[in-house]
């Protein structure tokens, strides 16, 4: 949950495999100007209904410097639909534009306050924390274009504080390995 | 009408969901305080126990208001598809209200 977060802290280190294998993580500071990390999953209907538009907003920020990178740390062992190789088949079958990093320790969701699915992140240039929480305010409207989110990263682009620098990040829990 | 609302505290749209519900109870004349029963499943032992797909479910005379022979068994967040398509956490008003007014007419949900 979001709305204590530490804006402006250093984003944590993030070092994960994509579903090819490839270990990417975020970019060098300046690298890119700002950077989206999603907490999401293939069995939440919460990150299911938001997907579309969390990576609509990916690709239209690419264009002007946007890194993003969506994650997944959930249990496989509890929640077989989100192990690496239901991952994989997804982002094959449904030809993804964006990496989906697998969090098999679950450390990363830990070390970044990660709470449910989906969980926005956005960092600047100089990878600190400028929102964190929901793509929008509600998961069962599409017009709303992940409205949150793209105030965010507008903001951060301009050089200035987003006006909403965190909201409740509303979804499925993270399924925590027992 | 016997109507069942089962739930689990771990996924948020349970409340949005019995929201709804008892409003298309009220708008058919159905009273929530005397048909309808909550029950939340709280361990995977229940929720195996029950075959409970996912919060939440509703079920109307015993039935599910929507197949959920494909959902998997357990606790977690329901997927539902809306009627355009469109994934949710929470069924969609018009699948509630059908499997009510069917179930009033008598011919099932």
């Amino acid at each position: 949950m979001s709305p204590e977060a530490d804006l402006g802290r250093p984003a944590p280190p993030l070092e994960l495999p994509d579903t090819s294998g490839a270990v990417l993580g975020l970019p060098d500071p300046g690298e890119a100007s700002a950077s989206i990390v999603v907490w999401t999953c293939n069995h939440c209907p919460y990150a299911l209904a938001w997907h579309d538009r969390i990576v609509a907003v990916a690709d239209e920020y690419a264009e002007r410097g946007v890194r993003t990178l969506l994650v997944n740390s959930n249990d496989p062992e509890r929640y077989p639909a989100d192990s690496p190789e239901a991952m994989r088949e997804r982002v094959e079958r449904e030809d993804w534009t964006v990496p989906y990093l697998w969090d098999e320790s679950q450390e990363a969701a830990r070390a970044w306050g990660a709470e449910t699915t989906p969980h926005v992140f956005v960092l600047d240039a100089d990878l600190r924390l400028r929102y964190e929480g929901a793509p929008d305010s509600d998961h069962r409207d599409p017009a709303q274009r992940a409205t949150w989110l793209r105030g965010a990263l507008e903001a951060v682009l301009a050089g200035e504080e987003p006006e909403l620098g965190a909201t409740e990040a509303v979804g499925c829990s993270i399924k925590w390995k027992s | 009408m016997e109507i069942e609302f089962l739930w689990w505290r771990g996924c948020p749209s349970w409340e949005e969901a019995l929201g709804e519900l008892e409003e298309e109870m009220r708008v058919r004349g159905l009273d929530p305080d005397t048909e309808l029963s909550l029950r939340e499943i709280a361990t995977e032992a229940e929720a195996e126990a029950l075959d409970f797909p996912g919060s939440p479910t509703i079920r109307v005379e015993g039935r599910d208001i929507l197949d959920p022979a494909h959902e998997p068994k357990g606790l977690t967040c329901r997927v539902y598809r809306l009627r355009d398509g469109r994934y949710s956490a929470v069924p969609d008003r018009a699948d509630v209200a059908e499997a009510l007014t069917a179930a009033r007419r008598g011919d099932g949900a």
